[in-house]
């Protein structure tokens, strides 16, 4: 490997804007979002629902709906990928690049065995007969820790269970050796403890594969576990960014402060009542004028209602959007 | 190929009495169709003037009458029904497979090509169906292809439609992302992901589709733009038959009983099918 090539990021993305176009107009749903992933790096990314954070990667991966556009740069491995045509884009995903989902239970195809699944990526994208593909098939179960793999390569989704079945994606993803597996909060429709045995999976197989991981999700708790930094996002914007034991530590932006605090501890002296973020995530339709966070935010003041504030960096590693970050 | 996915509606489909006698009955019929005519000793074009419009029974070899001009009615009967299915299937088979493809192609791509593709397909089926044969028949002249032709022509419309609304919310689905995320081509998911997953109302509506077309089919006949003497369906059959209703009335109930049977069986199977494979659950 060239140094070159070593100091180039798995991705990066500069200026990332998605858009809507609705009936009555159009509406954001990522504004202006730039980040850049290491190899062998894990980025967690964070914020409520409707805050863009799985619009940022179903833009890269070049599976936004029909009335969505895109601009900006995505570059995977040094290549732009945004707009690249469907064939071309095809080369990528499911090979280098690879996605698992939030809901297992309905994205596997439902007629197919699991077996048949499996070995088709390794058909389609790396040539294997399908012989060769159904062994390195049952190979991936094993790694991915599904028992009897044998037995399960012959059966259909709806055999297995939730947890099976997201074992399963992840094996998937990993069929082809990805440089780059974008988790989309890959635990969120599971039971807590087949949470802790996914992310424990999918520590384990990130270290093995020695690949960079992008995790989504909501649950700030389930990406302390597993990212090396954070992205904190809101209303479509990067407001917070920190690699993770400083973040955890000492939150700069309010929003992310008041996230940490939403996680349930229970070592915590005496259960106390659950603080929660008052008021709602605005929609990606609001009009931009301040800081998106001020109508919530406890530190808010005229300046935030009506300046929008930068990010910038506030330590060596974190940067923050914040007219009033918390100081350490 | 997928056998155990089919294994649960199987049962269910086993479960329903009505249905499995249905499916009896139309073997039989089927079977009597293609191999009945051996078996009795007349064939279809002879002429028995020692037994004209004769009654049914077995004291002479017209199990089954015959006709004013003496033609065995057992036999006519059977070969017409062979007609009469065949144009059905091969019907059948057509308007599936282009309505299949059309209606997935259309709801899969969505957007403009599916407005473009939904538009022809509403000027298609805006045709009286009965002109536009008429119509084919005047310029083409009568022919048994011409009947394949214009049923064909329409037949795929409606199956169309319903394949392109399953699509459009199969496509919805998360399975299909995740096919596009694993770098699967367009043709690809069509084939490998949709086109699978609306096969159960696909083969409902075959199966209510085959008996529309018979008796379509007989219709034309009867009108006289379908099959030609002295081949014979079962609507031709029919229309004979009200001739001589008054006189004669088994020339009318042999071929107008057989083709009730069949549509009959045909119904009801196919409602038994609907149930099994729970369309609104679907996969």
């Amino acid at each position: 490997m060239t140094p070159l090539a070593a100091s180039m990021p798995t991705l990066s993305m500069e200026n990332l804007q998605v858009t809507y176009a609705l009936a009555g107009g159009f509406s954001a749903a990522v504004r202006d979002v730039s980040l850049t992933v290491s190899s062998r790096e894990c980025l967690g990314i964070v914020g409520e629902s409707g805050c863009g954070k799985t619009q940022v990667f179903t833009a890269a991966m070049g599976l936004l709906s029909g009335n969505a556009r895109a601009s900006g740069s995505v570059r995977f491995d040094g290549r732009e990928i945004l707009g690249l045509a469907p064939h071309a884009l095809n080369r990528i995903r499911g090979s280098e690049l690879t996605m698992i989902f939030q809901d297992p239970m309905s994205a596997l195809t439902p007629h197919l065995r699991i077996g048949v699944q499996l070995a088709e990526v390794l058909v389609t994208h790396r040539g294997f007969t399908w012989r060769d593909a159904m062994r390195a098939a049952r190979f991936i179960l094993e790694r991915v820790r599904v028992p009897e793999a044998h037995r399960r390569l012959r059966q259909y989704p709806h055999e297995l269970s939730g947890g099976m079945r997201q074992r399963v994606m992840i094996g998937m993803s990993l069929l082809c050796e990805p440089k780059l597996l974008i988790a989309d909060e890959p635990t969120s429709a599971l039971d807590v403890t087949v949470q802790a045995q996914i992310m424990d999976l999918l520590r384990a197989v990130r270290l093995e594969a020695a690949m960079a991981m992008v995790l989504i999700s909501h649950d700030l708790g389930v990406v302390a576990g597993l990212a090396d930094r954070i992205i904190v996002m809101y209303a479509g914007r990067v407001v917070e960014a920190a690699a993770a034991g400083e973040l955890l530590r000492h939150a700069h932006h309010p929003y992310t402060d008041l996230l940490i605090k939403c996680v349930p501890n229970l070592r915590a002296a005496r259960l106390e009542r659950m603080p929660c973020l008052p008021g709602q995530a605005p929609g990606a339709a609001m009009q931009e004028r301040g800081c998106a966070f001020a109508p919530r935010c406890p530190r808010a003041t005229e300046q935030c209602r009506s300046e929008r504030p930068l990010l910038r960096s506030v330590q060596r590693s974190a940067q923050v959007a914040c007219h009033h970050p918390l100081s350490p | 190929m997928n056998v155990g996915l089919w294994r649960e509606p199987g049962r269910r489909l086993r479960a329903n009495t009505g249905a499995v006698v249905a499916l009896c009955i139309l073997v039989i019929l089927v079977a009597m169709a293609l191999v009945g005519p051996w078996f009795s000793p007349n064939n279809m074009e002879a002429l028995d003037w020692s037994h004209v419009a004769a009654w049914p029974g077995m004291a002479h070899a017209h199990w089954f009458g015959t006709d004013r001009l003496g033609r065995d009615l057992f036999v006519r009967t059977l070969d017409g029904a062979r007609v009469s299915l065949a144009v059905g299937l091969v019907a059948s088979v057509a308007s599936l497979s282009v309505g299949v493809c059309y209606g997935a192609v259309a709801g899969y791509l969505g957007g403009r090509t599916d407005q473009l593709m939904m538009r022809i397909l509403e000027i298609l089926s805006g045709l009286p169906l009965i002109f536009f044969v008429i119509f084919l028949t005047v310029i083409l002249g009568r022919s048994e292809m011409l009947l394949y032709v214009s049923i064909g022509a329409v037949g795929w419309l409606t199956m169309a439609r319903i394949v392109r609304g399953r699509t459009l919310s199969i496509r919805q689905q998360e399975f299909i992302e995740a096919a596009i995320a694993s770098g699967a081509s367009t043709a690809r998911i069509i084939i490998r992901h949709v086109v699978p997953n609306v096969l159960g109302p696909v083969i409902v509506y075959a199966t209510l589709t085959v008996p529309q077309i018979i008796l379509f089919e007989s219709f034309l006949s009867f009108l006289g733009l379908g099959i030609q003497e002295p081949r014979a369906s079962l609507g031709t059959l029919i229309a004979q038959g009200a001739g001589e209703m008054e006189a004669a009335p088994w020339i009318l109930l042999v071929p107008g009983g057989f083709l009730a049977l069949l549509l009959l069986s045909l119904n009801i199977l196919g409602d038994g099918l609907r149930d099994a494979l729970d369309v609104k659950e679907g996969g």
